[in-house]
């Protein structure tokens, strides 16, 4: 199941330049949030906090308190325990190129010392399935590698790695941005149904995307959240004349 | 759609006299280079095979040499030599080399690291000899005798600039959204460099291994005061060892017509051998046997 996200007076900094200033959102379990906005305004370090994915990148760091159901997400728990729990998509697709569909699907669990055959079997069907990907690979699961998908394939291709490790929220960045309109629809149907069993939280600079799959959706300007709400008022009737300019194309 | 039958009736005018000749020209250069480089190779090998081809036989590649003036023997025991030293040269070399790499790309954005990364470059070009002398001083001297070791540490000194900079550069052409996908599944950072990162690029640093080794292999230099050579069979790391390189270097001074022979064979089979090498491990690795346990 999915659970909740706190997210209290989070600030992001590369280096000495600050990405993102006190940003506070609740994020509501096994539904879809859409994170949007102009492009350099912070949506990918927001969710790249969430599962401690920033601290990565040389220089950068994060305050704050961020809350995933129970758990402390900068405190007292490890950033690789973090990241088992909240898988992520990258906007574009990157499976491992050397290896299989198959242990593309199980790294995550082999790496981390999974050793059970019989039920890494049953988790790579079940999250291919999931990822509405297993019909179309199951007949060359070991012998094609990754690699060799098109780009809509490798991008459910990693969304079932993603899902192999059991997270309780995906986080996915710009994850159709790379794909063709059919691939892309493809996508959003998935999201439809994962929002079942995981918290999504979706970055899109695609507006008709976020209120296709979204319930709720953030607004970022410059580092900071400017609105945030159910995906509909931000839509039709936002509070905030940044937000209807941006909406309306008058900006981005 | 009418308009899209025209357009294939539509002949594009004559390329002019000039753009045609450039064409040719520039055609004819590339193939020329092609055959530059090529030529001295073919050259070098045909010539050796032309020399040395003859003197190969049963004997050569079984026996020890036989003292001045009898006719005969072989090269048997610089062949294993060599061998034994190489392993032991690949056994520290490859193991620090990669390790040095890996630590180039993936840690060492920093003083230390551009510190390493600069002896490195400055170890590619010492002259081998002085990197035989380091190897005297630093295991004959302390042992008291000439020794395999002695060579291998020389040899492995060797090694380690080209192949932690083949490693550095193989691990940074990955792209980093491999290592992200990693990280992002809870792949702790060291695991996600041996399993992942290492993993993607093992073909190129086994390009760089091989290149490494088949430049040791043929290194004579480092090995005068170090292996030194031996006439005998010998197998233990520790005793002077013969090599073939030392061999061919020893035959081809000497003022012996049969050893001129020899040394022509015994050139040909170093070359024979590396390239059996290089193509083993290469074979090895496409089929995927070296691509860890995962
Ligand atoms: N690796 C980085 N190093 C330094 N600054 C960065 C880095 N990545 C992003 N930034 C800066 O942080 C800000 C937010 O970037 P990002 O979160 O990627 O925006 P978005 O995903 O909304 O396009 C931008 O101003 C960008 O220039
Ligand atoms: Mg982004």
């Amino acid at each position: 199941m999915g659970v909740s996200i706190q997210v209290d007076k989070l600030n992001a900094w590369f280096g000495k330049t600050q990405a993102l200033y006190d940003i506070d959102m609740k994020v509501e379990a096994n539904h879809a949030t859409a994170v949007i906005g102009p492009s350099g305004c912070g949506k990918s370090t927001f969710v790249r906090c969430l599962n401690r994915m920033h601290e990565t990148i040389p220089e950068a760091r994060a305050t704050g308190r961020v809350r995933i159901g129970e758990l402390d997400v900068y405190n007292g728990t490890s950033a690789t325990q973090i990241r088992r729990r909240i898988g992520m998509v990258f906007q574009k697709p990157n499976p491992f190129p050397t290896m299989s569909i198959y242990d593309n699907v199980a790294a995550g669990l082999k790496l981390n010392g999974f050793r059970d055959r019989h039920r890494l079997d049953e988790i790579v069907e079940r999250s291919l399935q999931l990822s509405a990907l297993w019909d179309e690979v199951k007949d060359f699961l070991k012998k094609k590698s990754g690699a060799s998908l098109s780009g809509g394939q490798q991008q459910r291709l990693c969304i079932a790695r993603a899902l192999a490790v059991q997270p309780q929220v995906l986080l996915m960045d710009e994850p159709c941005s790379a794909l063709d309109p059919i691939s892309t629809g493809k996508i959003e149907e998935l999201i439809f149904q994962l929002k079942e069993s995981f918290t999504i939280v979706i970055v899109t600079h695609n507006m008709q995307q976020a209120s296709r799959v979204a319930e709720f959706t953030g607004f970022f300007l410059l580092g900071k959240l400017i609105e945030f709400d159910k995906t509909e008022k931000i839509f039709t009737n936002p509070s905030d004349k940044r937000t209807e300019d941006y909406i309306t194309g008058r900006f981005g | 759609m009418a308009n899209l039958e025209t357009t294939a009736d539509i002949s594009l005018p004559q390329l002019s006299l000039y753009r045609r000749g450039t064409n040719v020209l520039v055609t004819l250069m590339a193939a020329s280079a092609v055959i530059l480089v090529l030529l001295p190779l073919g050259a070098v090998f045909g010539y050796l095979i032309y020399k040395g081809i003859g003197s190969i036989n049963l004997a050569f590649l079984t026996q020890t040499p036989k003292p001045v003036g009898e006719a005969g023997g072989g090269m048997a025991n610089a062949i294993a030599g060599s061998a034994l030293i190489l392993l032991i040269a690949s056994c520290i070399g490859v193991p620090v080399g990669i390790g040095g790499g890996i630590y180039l790309a993936e840690y060492g954005r920093n003083r230390f690291g551009n510190l390493i990364r600069f002896t490195a470059d400055v170890l590619n070009g010492v002259p081998s000899i002085i990197v035989g002398i380091v190897a005297y001083g630093l295991v004959v001297l302390t042992q008291g005798h000439f020794s395999a070791l002695a060579g291998g540490v020389a040899l492995a000194i060797m090694m380690v600039p080209t192949i932690t900079r083949a490693t550095e550069e193989m691990l940074l052409l990955v792209p980093n959204t491999v290592r992200e996908a990693a990280l992002g599944l809870g792949v702790s950072r060291w695991r996600t460099t041996l399993s992942i990162t290492l993993r993607t690029a093992t073909s190129g640093i086994i390009t760089g291994v091989m290149l490494a080794f088949a430049r040791a292999a043929g290194e004579t230099a480092p090995l005068l005061f170090t292996a030194f050579g031996n006439q005998y069979w010998n197998w233990n790391t520790s005793q002077p060892t013969a090599a073939l390189p030392l061999q061919i270097f020893t035959y081809a001074i000497s003022p012996f017509d049969e050893w001129h022979r020899q040394a022509w064979a015994g050139a040909l089979i170093l070359i024979v051998l590396i390239v059996l090498a290089v193509s083993a491990v290469r074979v090895a690795a496409s089929r995927g046997m070296l691509k860890g346990a995962n």
